[in-house]
């Protein structure tokens, strides 16, 4: 059966589910975990990636350097991977850092729609001799070509793989099967798929992205991530191992990483609770699931409510200061529907 | 290399017809005679507001593409047009009196050394950064006479003024963040190549006008259909904040830059929620070459036009008091 290269963002997307606050003490004790798992990639880093410490997404409790060095110190028989979104990343401020912080792996990312965003920045880090993949977020929300010409334009630029994240966790194991088939034929590099459990598909997802021939797949301890959580490491790696794939993961120390992860990384574990469905059904960016609760009990509406006007408005990832104006033109029409009445 | 354009007498016309008759005719231009360069969404934009200026005349619109939309948008406006880049310009410099640069950063690196040598003012739109930054809303006075004006960034039009506002009001503030989001159907292939200096020459103007040098630009480009308008949001660090001030200020700035940028509108007013200042500014267009979404062309070419227009009122100025 075939190899699946399994890439685990637990104190990447985990980060989107303690306000970025994972500490470097958090970091060592993770990645030692992963690594003595053998989990091919263990990625670091603030939510949205390099550079993204920000009043629009939140502010990190340590630099990127920090978190990648903490990190690097820990991973011996694996990769250090990182992730970034030009707009949020710029070549000399933030992957310079990061090249010099030891990553060896880089996932440049865009929406799905604004791939020739990347160009630059996958070229360079190419041409500096890194790992690098493409990333394609919120998949849902392009159709099945848009993705595929996407997808090889991340090929033209270098990108070695190119990654399908289901970032609102919306979707359905049918129409992602499709999805992954077509990019597999159209880019010939390999695909890859991350997964969100708004609507508790994940790990469906998932299998369903590799029985169509996707060949690396995400997972985070515990589903640690944005909103209701990523696709479990522990379980994919599981099944996985059930259908037959190879991982190279041990499966005991996975779970072991797990159990770690849930007794030093997690608040709260992520799970499948109202807001996330919704979230999930309106199709917005898992990662706003925090900002959300604050901003809705702040303006004293319903945080489902601003999930549905969120998804009208099509907000992409990044647009968190919409939230904002969203809760606040809803809190108006109360005020004025109460003064009405 | 310039290609051929046999055949097409609209493209053949490449001589600046307008300045040459208003040359014979003696005395002083009563327009500024302006040049164009790139015919990309921003050149082509600022070709329909450069007309509409009672003190500036395209003399000349000029490309590499003859069957660019810009181009053939340009001809069939019968504004002289040629595809033989700088050259067109260089060859024949006397017929400009300014050139403005709406190509790519690298590129307008390249003009500049050619303009420079022949003594042709440039308003640069790309985010090369080669000369003085200018908003004309906070310094266009300061502006007039620059060998080479900056326009910043079309984030850093929209949104650094409301800056300087938070910072002249909240003195505590020392980190500004500026989100801008414009649809992508407006933020073409030399914006999204050259991200990177866009970024990089917004938080320029972000120290240069607001004295903080601790500031971070976020820049999105969103695919939603019907296109959304461009938007800018404006965060800052503040535990403490004295919003009726800040927003005295605020409707201030927002009335001058209507002056020049009549779509341009406070969606969001100052708040104050965990710990951040936060405003948003919505920029409609005039719908002039992109339907009235694509207010990220016309905050930076509104702009350029009003810097340009302040050179030109100087040269008036000065025309009328060497004559009297």
């Amino acid at each position: 059966m075939a190899q699946i290269l399994i890439s685990d963002p637990t104190l990447r997307d985990g980060n989107h589910a303690v306000a970025h606050q994972l500490t470097a003490e958090q970091i060592r004790r993770y990645a030692a975990a992963a690594n003595a798992a053998r989990v091919p990639i263990v990625e670091v880093g603030h939510g949205n990636g390099l550079g993204a410490s920000s009043l629009q997404v939140g502010e990190a409790r340590l630099g990127d350097a920090e978190m990648l060095a903490a990190a690097r110190e820990a991973l011996a028989d694996v990769k250090l991977g990182t992730f970034a979104l030009p707009g949020f990343a710029t070549m000399r401020r933030d992957l310079d850092a990061a090249i010099d912080a030891g990553a060896d792996v880089f996932r440049v990312g865009a929406h799905c729609t604004e791939a020739d965003l990347t160009q630059r920045h996958i070229t360079y880090l190419r041409e500096r001799g890194r790992e690098v993949y493409g990333v394609l977020m919120m998949c849902h929300m392009a159709a099945p070509e848009r993705l595929c010409e996407e997808a090889r334009k991340m090929a033209s630029y270098g990108a070695q793989g190119v990654i399908v994240m289901d970032s609102a966790g919306a979707f359905q194991p049918a129409e992602l099967r499709e999805r992954i088939a077509r990019l597999v034929d159209a880019t010939g590099i390999a695909v890859g798929f991350h997964g969100h459990d708004n609507l508790a598909l994940a790990v469906a997802n998932s299998v369903a992205a590799v029985e169509a021939g996707a060949t690396i797949v995400d997972g985070t301890a515990r589903g640690f991530g944005a909103g209701a959580g990523n696709t479990p490491l522990e379980v994919l790696v599981a099944v996985l191992g059930k259908l037959g794939y190879e991982t190279g993961i041990e499966l005991y120390k996975a779970l072991d990483a797990a159990e770690l992860a849930e007794a030093e990384l997690v608040q709260r574990l992520p799970r499948t609770d109202s807001v996330s469905i919704v979230s999930g059904l309106a199709g917005v960016f898992s990662g706003y699931k925090g900002p959300v609760a604050r901003i809705a009990r702040e303006f004293g509406v319903d945080p489902r409510d601003v999930f549905f006007a969120l998804g009208e408005r099509g907000v992409i990832a990044g647009q968190e200061d919409v939230i904002l104006e969203v809760a606040a033109t809803l809190a108006q029409r109360r005020e004025a529907a109460e003064v009405g009445a | 290399m310039a290609t051929s354009v046999a055949g097409d007498p609209q493209l053949q016309h490449h001589q600046a017809g307008g300045a040459r008759r208003r040359r014979a005719s003696g005395g002083p231009p009563e327009r500024l005679r302006v040049a164009i360069l790139g015919t990309g969404n921003i050149g082509t934009d600022l070709l329909f507001k450069v007309r509409r200026s009672p003190l500036l005349e395209c003399a000349l619109f000029v490309g590499r593409n003859p069957d660019s939309v810009g181009m053939r948008t340009a001809a069939a406006l019968g504004v002289p047009v040629s595809d033989r880049r700088i050259d067109a310009i260089a060859e024949q410099p006397e017929q400009f009196d300014l050139v403005f640069d709406a190509t790519s950063a690298p590129d307008a690196a390249v003009h500049w050394e050619v303009l420079q040598a022949l003594g042709l003012p440039v308003i640069d739109l790309t985010p090369a950064k080669l000369g003085a930054l200018c908003i004309p809303a906070l310094n266009l006075a300061d502006c007039v006479g620059a060998p080479n004006l900056c326009m910043v960034t079309c984030g850093g039009q929209a949104a650094v003024p409301l800056a300087r506002c938070i910072v002249e009001t909240q003195p505590q503030v020392d980190y500004i963040e500026i989100v801008s989001t414009s649809a992508s159907r407006s933020v073409g292939p030399a914006t999204r190549i050259n991200i990177d200096e866009y970024l990089a020459t917004t938080e320029a103007a972000v120290t240069r006008f607001c004295g903080v040098e601790r500031c971070k630009t976020i820049l999105i480009v969103n695919p939603a259909e019907p296109p959304i308008k461009m938007q800018n949001t404006v965060f800052a660090k503040a535990e403490e904040v004295d919003l009726p001030a800040l927003r005295r200020a605020v409707d201030a700035m927002v009335a001058r830059i209507q002056r020049y940028v009549p779509g341009y509108r406070l969606v969001v007013p100052p708040l104050h929620e965990h710990g951040r200042i936060a405003m948003t500014v919505q920029i409609s267009g005039a719908g002039d070459y992109l339907p009235e979404y694509a207010g990220n062309l016309d905050i930076i070419t509104c702009a350029a036009v009003a810097a340009a227009e302040e050179t030109a009122r100087a040269r008036l100025r000065g025309a009328g008091a060497a004559a009297g």
